[in-house]
């Protein structure tokens, strides 16, 4: 089906069943049990597992496919996130032009970055990026407050321009005339299910970037950006220049990053530089990690595993924690929940730094790797979205 | 004149921090080949080293002091701190005073027991690993490193003031025949470049004249060949691992009193340590010590409003900036060897 062979239409259609019924998935418990703290069906989160993932597929591309280590992909985001609302202060709060100039802006922004990083690569070309990245986000906070509208963050004001608004036009961002914010909420029983257009919209665009990606992988294209990766100086000796390979796939991946920055600003019409630095970086290489790099599904699983937990582990205060540990006895209780408290709340961080070592650790290839490994435990066959994973990134 | 000089000493010191940490992730790289993402977060627990001590010595007890009231008529608390109680009040004075400096011994059996523990315990199982994975591991440890001295002390800056005798400034004009008050420089900061340069000499050195140092020179060129010659070298980059973190500590300890510790000092170190080194030249130790300084004199300089006024915002980027010319014109870096690092 649409040129992908029989394996990967599966997992399209896994991936396309999972991000269309995630609101009912998500939000497996009912509304009012306890148990709804674990809960995942609200808009913001839904939106923000699907918008990373868009941001780590792409990064995979460059990453997965190549080896290159980039450390200054938020930067695209960021550039995307500023042109979104942009978009939003000259014309209006219709989200179409604001997408589109995110990607084309990013675009550009990483083939200039790109053209100069990837002269050189190992961990030259992730301190070039690096460097890039730490660039951009100071010049934001500084010089460019004309244009970044410095600490405060851009956002649309009443007296901006607007040449498309015509009176009594939507105040929020819409898809012509169909608001982001709007959202059907259905109650079945105890549970509550909630329905936003915002999410469906963003959903749609990550599966239609993870079917380029599949495209990607398949194509020789792929099969050239894999050969840069395992052995390039071979692959000069073949007569082939790896360079423009490269450039296209870093290209790739920043329209993919500015893409994830425009879709945050048309969520939430607000873009500020905290979204260009390194650590944000930082976050998409570990979604990708976590996920399995190199494979086609690993990220989309990394991008919602850190954001599910963040949001999980954010969330737990003492009090919940007390309530949970109240059956253990006092003096088991109290230092149980000293050491949990360190690492939720507050401490969350704490918590992804240490998974992460584990994962890189123990688990190079991801959680698609521990997936193959459990089925290969079991000795069954293995299901078709893992066996079509390529090999864990070295 | 005056100000080029002024802005000469300003650089110094941050060039000192610098210079300090790239002389310890370049020790590290040349010896092991790993690229320590970590070795910001040792600067960091350097210098909460100093935090830490200074909050031992100021742990105190309250007693009713009788003859003085507080405006309810009750006796009023006062707060003993114990190494007064136990040492007397002069030296107890003196050793709040002085708990910086006095930190350095705290903080060095601290640092090469961290610096053991992180290499034995981590590291050495990444040397066969690609460089990728080194970075995200040790990625991973500064992000843990980095929470764990959050959750202990706080998101907020702690304030760790430098003894008295040096908390004032130098007028360093008057010596060279300016005006009074034109060049003037805080003793700490000099105290700071006086302490990095004696490091810095010392590390030199201890690489230089020694048997051991000789040995990891020799490792540091060909590690197969002096592993054939029957010496454990495993064991000696060990242990030159705990002198870097050492190293990286010391640097934070003395920079306590001048940026008050805070959990993220160490991350946003550390970016720029990495440029110094690439800058300096991946493997070269001379290379990280001259970039560091040259960096540090650079920054403060763009940071000058004539400068400033010309090229708005370069104050911010200049490192960045420099960083990327020199890897594109010069990739070996300033002083980088042949055949280290390059692919």
């Amino acid at each position: 089906m649409l040129g992908l062979n029989r394996k990967d239409t599966a997992i399209l259609l896994v991936v396309a069943a999972l991000a269309i019924f995630a609101p009912i998935i998500l939000n497996l418990f009912p509304a009012r049990s306890e148990l709804a703290f674990f809960n995942a069906g609200y808009p913001d989160l839904m939106q923000r597992f699907v918008i990373f993932g868009i941001f780590a597929i792409g990064f995979n591309i460059l990453f997965g496919l190549t080896g290159y280590l980039s450390f200054g992909h938020a930067a695209f985001l960021g550039v995307g996130s500023y042109a979104a609302v942009w978009m939003f202060k000259l014309l209006n709060y219709n989200v179409v032009p604001a997408i589109l100039l995110s990607i084309v802006v990013a675009g550009l922004f990483s083939v200039v970055i790109g053209w100069i990083s990837l002269r050189r690569s190992g961990i030259y070309f992730s301190i070039l990026t690096l460097a890039f990245a730490e660039m951009s986000y100071r010049l934001a906070y500084s010089v460019l407050t004309p244009l970044t509208n410095g600490e405060t963050g851009l956002q649309v004001y009443t007296d901006d321009p607007q040449v498309l608004m015509q009176a009594g036009g939507h105040i929020v961002p819409h898809l012509f005339g169909l608001e982001m914010r709007a959202r059907e909420v259905i109650d079945v029983g105890p549970w509550q299910f909630v329905f936003p257009v915002g999410y469906y919209l963003c959903a749609i665009l990550m599966l239609v970037s993870f079917y380029i990606s599949i495209r990607i992988f398949r194509s020789p294209f792929g099969l050239m950006l894999r050969a840069i990766k395992s052995n390039q100086t071979r692959m000069t000796y073949t007569g082939l220049n790896p360079k423009p390979y490269t450039l296209a796939a870093f290209v790739i991946s920043g329209m993919y990053a500015g893409l994830a920055g425009g879709l945050l600003a048309s969520m939430d019409p607000l873009a500020g530089a905290e979204r260009m630095q390194w650590t944000a970086s930082g976050e998409v290489v570990i979604m990708t990690i976590l996920g399995g790099a190199g494979t086609l599904i690993g990220p989309i699983l990394g991008a919602g595993t850190i954001k599910y937990l963040e949001n999980v582990f954010s969330k737990m205060n003492e009090g919940l924690l007390h309530k949970w540990f109240a059956f253990l006895p006092d003096w088991v209780e109290s230092p149980v929940i000293w050491v949990v408290s360190k690492f939720t709340g507050e401490g969350w961080h704490l918590m992804l730094g240490g998974l992460f070592m584990l994962v890189i650790i123990a688990l190079p290839g991801g959680l698609v790797e521990g997936g193959q490994r459990i089925m290969r435990l079991f000795g069954r066959k293995p299901k078709a979205e893992t066996r079509t994973s390529t090999e864990p990134a070295e | 004149m005056d100000a080029i000089i002024l802005q000469i000493l300003n650089g110094l010191d941050k060039g000192s921090a610098y210079a300090l940490i790239a002389l310890g992730l370049t020790l590290i790289f040349g010896t092991l080949g790993v690229v320590n993402f970590a070795h910001g977060a040792l600067f960091m627990i350097g210098a909460f080293c100093a935090v830490t001590l200074s909050k031992l010595f100021n742990l105190s007890f309250e007693t009713l002091d009788p003859t003085k009231k507080d405006f309810l008529g009750n006796p009023l608390k006062v707060k003993t701190p114990y190494v007064q109680e136990w040492f007397g009040p002069d030296v107890g004075a003196w050793l709040i005073d002085w708990s910086v400096p006095l930190a350095i011994l705290f903080s060095i059996p601290i640092m090469v027991a961290i610096g053991f523990v992180m290499e034995r315990g981590l590291i050495k199982h990444f040397y066969k690993r690609p460089h990728a994975d080194q970075i995200l591991v040790t990625f991973g440890l500064a992000i843990v490193l980095q929470e764990i001295i959050k959750s202990n002390f706080g998101a907020n800056p702690v304030p760790t003031p430098a003894p008295e005798v040096f908390r004032g400034s130098f007028d360093f004009g008057v010596l060279l025949g300016f005006d009074p008050n034109v060049i003037i420089y805080p003793y700490w900061r000099m105290v700071y470049f006086a302490f990095a340069a004696v490091i810095i000499g010392g590390v030199f050195a201890f690489l230089q004249f020694t048997t051991f140092g000789m040995v990891v020179r020799a490792g540091m060129a060909d590690r197969a060949t002096v592993g054939l010659l029957g010496i454990n070298i495993d064991k000696r980059f060990t242990i030159m691992f705990g002198l870097a973190a050492a190293v990286a500590g010391l640097a934070g300890v003395m920079y306590a009193p001048i940026n008050s510790p805070n959990y993220h000092m160490g991350m946003d170190f550390l970016v720029l340590s990495f440029v110094v080194v690439v800058v300096g030249g991946m493997g070269s130790l001379p290379g990280a010590v001259a970039a560091g300084f040259l960096l540090g004199i650079l920054e403060s300089f763009a940071s000058m409003n004539e400068v400033k006024s010309v090229i708005p915002g370069i104050d911010q980027i200049i490192i960045y900036l420099v960083a990327i010319v020199i890897l594109l014109a010069r990739p070996r870096g300033l002083m980088g060897r042949k055949g280290v690092m390059e692919d």
